[in-house]
């Protein structure tokens, strides 16, 4: 940046301005439960991407002799599933599935959502008309129902299931995206910047997006969760991944039958949706009251 | 005196009716007279104070002017050349001369850009290189009070409200604009700033030739800062004139109630009676004939029936009342019998009635 100094006035002082997310970030250092949850879900993430190299066995060795292990059984930390094979391996490597599953449709909804809600509350009118009351079609059914239908009729696998649940998360995010919009765009700054002759696309950019995005970010973030669980159930249901690949809900329905032999071992999976999922869930609150300028 | 040189600004019948929709297929059920025929021009390098009651039409007609809301009639004259009209001004072009500081300080600026930034935005705009334009940021800023070296990298949540209102001068001028138009912009500052920002504004018009169109409720800054003032009752005009000749010989009812209900600094004056009673009539329903009339201590049958135009009083004080008491042969009890024989019988402009 030009440092001109101009006449009469005191040099460059070094100015301790606090940006805006430096300040986010400052409040969040001090949310014990947020960076609690922050912590746990680096070590779901990390474990999950380094799953290979992290899991002490391999995860689809199946043994007769060994199944339904007892939580604790030597070599076995966690104890075995139905088939035999290594539940903490499993578990590990299940983390890949199932948060590409609960991540990968909420990028997608943000991008799209955002996009549709955006153009919608800025341009108002008959464009807005349209985009709202096509959403609301979506309203009508349940979200879990709505997943469901979509993977039904589209078929099982990872990517029918990430396009389905992508299709349940455009709506609520372009609603959040929409009104956001609407409510800044009647802001005097909004005017202002029309007032200095600038177009629709550039309002959009500098002064739109940056105010709209935070919102919706963070509640995109408390949908992780959601779509986690939707994820695993599409699965647990045979619409999402199939035997034998390791993923929470999967193993969740597989381990169903073994219920009464084996209760401990058989929550397991749920265990890790339910961590996961209240992780996203308390970190997007943090992040909500992190990012209230005003607070 | 200035009288034959060109206006900077002129505004000719200029109207706005927002329409309320409602019912199932969001028809218009009624409209708003917000801003009916209203008509003025500012010369170049005066102030022209507008005030009226809340929702008179004054920020309405702030906005029309600006382009923020599309005009439903009328003709704005910038300079000569016709704004939005064909072999005219185009609005982009009004833009760049003329410019608006709004009254919520803090709403009028992005929470998410730096003082810098939101100045320089647009000069940018306007095709000016980021880095003159960031230069001419830190210059405006120096020259509204503001140390460069201090502010330009904050936020606004990190300035109090008369700096901000400082930013917000700085960026209107930052278009290097001819004509600003100050919406209720001192209003929401505490009065020793408040004192500071005007003397700032008189400073700044002194230093880059400029002309302000001044808007306020408050009519001790109008009358501190004016050089002409125009009286606004729902979206109508009702008196303009000189600020000598408004605040000193005040002929339409509706100014000499406001100037009544000014507060003063003399307990002599202490007045316990409130000058005038009552909430401003409905704009959706305007009365007929004189708006002011449902108010009104001297209403005659003439003034329900017959709408008053503004007629000139003392030409060479440009004042002008739209009041039938001042108009000679109107048949109000309180108006000159016959018409003075200088002024040609002028159509009477009927009122619009909703």
């Amino acid at each position: 940046m030009a440092e001109t100094t101009l006449p009469g006035l005191v040099p460059d002082v070094p100015i301790a301005s606090r940006g805006y997310w430096s300040s986010v970030f400052r409040r969040l250092s001090g949310d014990w439960t947020t960076i609690l949850c922050l912590v746990v879900l680096l070590i779901i993430i990390l474990s999950a991407v380094f799953a290979p190299w992290i899991a002490p066995a391999d995860p689809y060795k199946t043994s007769v002799i060994r199944r339904l292990k007892d939580i604790g059984t030597p070599g076995f930390p966690l104890g075995t599933d139905e088939l035999g094979r290594d539940m903490l391996s499993r578990l590990i490597h299940g983390g890949r599935l199932s948060l590409v599953m609960g991540i990968t449709p909420v990028i997608n909804a943000l991008i799209i959502g955002s996009f549709l809600g955006i153009v919608a509350g800025f341009v108002g009118g008959k464009i807005n008309m349209v985009i709202m009351r096509t959403v609301d079609v979506f309203y009508a059914f349940p979200s879990v129902l709505l997943a469901i239908a979509i993977s039904g009729a589209l078929g099982a696998g990872l990517v029918n299931s990430i396009v389905s649940l992508t299709i349940v998360f455009i709506p609520p995010i372009t609603r959040v995206a929409e009104s956001v919009t609407t409510s800044v765009r009647n802001l005097d700054f909004v005017e202002a910047a029309r007032a200095s002759g600038a177009g629709g696309f550039t309002i959009i950019r500098v002064h739109v997006l940056g105010n709209v995005l935070g919102p919706v970010f963070v509640f995109a973030t408390g949908l992780i969760s959601v779509s986690i669980i939707l994820a695993s159930g599409l699965s647990f249901l045979g619409l999402g991944v199939r035997p034998p690949e390791p993923e929470w809900g999967l193993m969740l329905n597989t381990l169903r039958q073994s219920i009464y032999v084996n209760p401990w071992v058989c929550a397991l999976p749920g265990v890790m949706i339910f961590i996961t999922s209240i992780c996203f869930n308390l970190m997007s609150d943090g992040l909500r009251s992190a990012m209230d300028v005003r607070a | 005196m200035e009288s034959k040189a060109q206006p900077l600004l002129l505004v000719k019948d200029l109207k706005k009716y927002f329409p309320i929709l409602g019912g199932v297929l969001n028809r218009k059920v009624a409209t708003v007279q917000a801003v009916d025929e209203v008509s003025f021009e500012v010369a170049k390098g005066e102030t022209l104070g507008v005030v009226g009651e809340s929702g008179c039409g004054k920020s309405t007609t702030a906005r029309l002017l600006m382009r923020l809301i599309e005009p439903d009639e009328g003709a704005v004259i910038f300079d000569g050349e016709g704004v939005g009209e064909q072999h005219g001004l185009s609005v982009r072009d009004m833009r760049r001369n003329m410019q608006m500081v709004f009254q919520d300080s803090y709403a009028s600026l992005n929470p998410r850009l730096t003082i810098e930034e939101s100045i320089a935005f647009g000069p940018k705009v306007h095709g000016v290189s980021g880095k003159v334009a960031r230069e001419r940021a830190r210059a405006l800023l120096a020259k509204v009070g503001l140390d460069p070296n201090l502010f330009v990298r904050r936020y606004p949540h990190e300035l109090s409200g008369g700096q901000r209102q400082r930013v917000n001068i700085a960026r209107a001028l930052a278009l290097e604009p001819r004509l600003v138009i100050f919406d209720e912009a001192v209003s929401a500052l505490d009065k020793s700033v408040e004192a500071q920002v005007l003397n700032l504004l008189n400073d700044l018009k002194r230093e880059m030739n400029l002309t302000y169109i001044f808007i306020s409720h408050d009519l001790n800054v109008v009358q501190y800062i004016s050089d002409r003032v125009l009286v606004m009752y729902l979206g109508k005009v009702v008196e303009t004139g000189t600020v000598e000749a408004i605040y000193g010989d005040p002929r339409h009812p509706y100014t000499r109630a406001l100037l009544a209900s000014m507060p003063s600094m003399d307990p002599g004056n202490r007045t316990t009676a409130p000058a005038l009673t009552g909430d401003p009539p409905n704009p959706i329903n305007p009365p007929s004939g004189c708006r002011f009339r449902t108010r009104c201590a001297f209403a005659e049958e003439i003034c329900a029936s017959t709408e008053p135009r503004l007629e000139m009083i003392h030409p060479a004080e440009r004042h002008a009342a739209a009041c039938h008491m001042e108009i000679a042969g109107s048949g109000h009890s309180k108006a000159m019998a016959t018409s003075p024989p200088k002024a040609p019988p002028q159509p009477q402009h009927m009122g619009v009635v909703a």
